[in-house]
């Protein structure tokens, strides 16, 4: 196939530049090929410089996120001919400082994420040979959605609150939290509860939905905060209301 | 290892709620808020002349009849409209309800909000005329 897409990609060098440029490559066309394809393409063939990265092709791995024509997406699930003729727009995830080229660094989240304790807390943990937590298809079920996260970053890519208030802990990391407040072998929504009820918390967001609208995995991290939302303004009422010893 | 700061930081630009319509329609929705506060406001000042006898009821009706009221109140009604679709449309999302076991669908939960809202339109509409 003779046929060919024009990229424009942002182009950001530490070492020579004070702010990111475009810079233009024209790729083939081809049915089967993903942006992330083409953007391997001028890697190979035209441009080593070029910085991105990507592992697994399948989105699985979520390292491949990018802006593209102005969405936040898998470069490696969005395919080229969906923008023929092009040109098509490829810059780095938005929010986030930019390391070199289309590479974000993410240390923000890599921070926040542990605060909402993603991970299994028992009150008393059971013996080994007492065997597995069992759990039924319906208690799984119940959090099954939120646990399909990639930490792929789109969401905070998509997210104004994030880009204007930086202290916001953001979509995914609730999302996350809401994963294991929802899994019947967990029992330490107490202490999730304690982080995301404070301003920076579920507070944060003004409900916009686009982490929603961009996520690949539809974990819809939305639904997640403001769930969230109704959970702590219980808890403040709680708190208000009852005696401390009724509490919880 | 150097201690400079390399990275670019990118600013979130004025102007970014004009670049996708979706967040154009939440910028809109905020916004909306002042204008229910506004309307009612406009309400307590009604309920305020009604309770003080014709002489100030007849005062209210001739100030609402101004021109920049009547503008005020349609711009604030028609932000009044968005606010209460993009609101029961966001509902289903934040409120799972689970009957017998099974989730309720989001149209339902939307429907029951506008259903509410008409019975209580019709109760406030014969209220009002009786
Ligand atoms: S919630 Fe969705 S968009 Fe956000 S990081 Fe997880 S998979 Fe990506
Ligand atoms: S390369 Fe792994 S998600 Fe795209």
């Amino acid at each position: 196939m003779s046929q060919s897409i024009r990229l424009r990609v942002a182009r950001y060098r530490p070492d020579k530049d004070t702010e990111p440029g475009w810079q233009e490559y024209d790729v083939p066309l081809r049915e089967e090929w993903t942006v992330l394809d083409g953007l391997n393409h001028v890697k190979n063939e035209v441009d080593t410089t070029l910085s991105f990265r990507w592992s697994c092709r399948m989105g699985i791995c979520g390292s491949c996120g990018m802006n593209v024509g102005g969405e936040p997406r898998l470069t490696c699930a969005t395919f080229l001919s969906d923008y023929a003729p092009g040109p098509v727009d490829v810059a780095p995830l938005s929010n986030f400082p930019v390391v070199r080229d289309l590479v974000v660094d993410i240390t923000d989240f890599m921070e926040k994420l542990p605060r909402v304790k993603p991970w299994l807390i028992r009150d008393e943990e059971q013996p080994v040979d007492e065997g597995e937590y069992l759990q039924s298809p319906e208690e799984l079920d119940a959090y099954k959605q939120f646990s399909m996260c990639i930490n792929c970053m789109l969401c905070y890519a998509a997210c104004p609150v994030y880009g204007l208030e930086p202290e916001f802990i953001g979509p995914a990391a609730i999302a996350l939290a809401e994963r294991y407040d929802l899994d019947s072998r967990d029992h330490g929504t107490r202490q999730r509860l304690d982080v995301l009820i404070e301003q920076e918390g579920v507070y944060g967001c003004t409900f916009v939905g686009e982490c929603t609208r961009v996520c690949p995995k539809h974990v819809d991290p939305a639904a997640a905060i403001q769930r969230y939302k109704l959970k702590a303004a219980q808890e403040s009422v709680k708190m208000f209301l009852l005696p401390r010893a009724l509490r919880r | 290892m150097s201690t400079e700061d390399l990275r670019y930081h990118p600013r979130v630009p004025v102007l970014w709620w004009t670049r996708k319509p979706s967040y154009f329609v939440f910028v809109m929705r905020e916004l909306s808020s002042l204008f229910i506060a506004w309307l009612v406001l406009y309400l307590l000042l009604f309920v305020r002349a009604v309770g003080r006898g014709d002489a100030a009821y007849a005062d209210f009706l001739a100030w609402a009849t101004s021109p920049w009221l009547v503008v005020l109140n349609a711009v604030a009604f028609a932000f009044l409209v968005l606010h209460t679709i993009t609101w029961f449309s966001l509902t289903p999302q934040a409120m799972v309800i689970d009957l017998g076991g099974r989730r309720v669908p989001p149209a339902v939960i939307i429907g029951a909000q506008y259903a509410a809202l008409a019975v209580v339109s019709v109760l406030v509409y014969w209220l009002v005329t009786r």
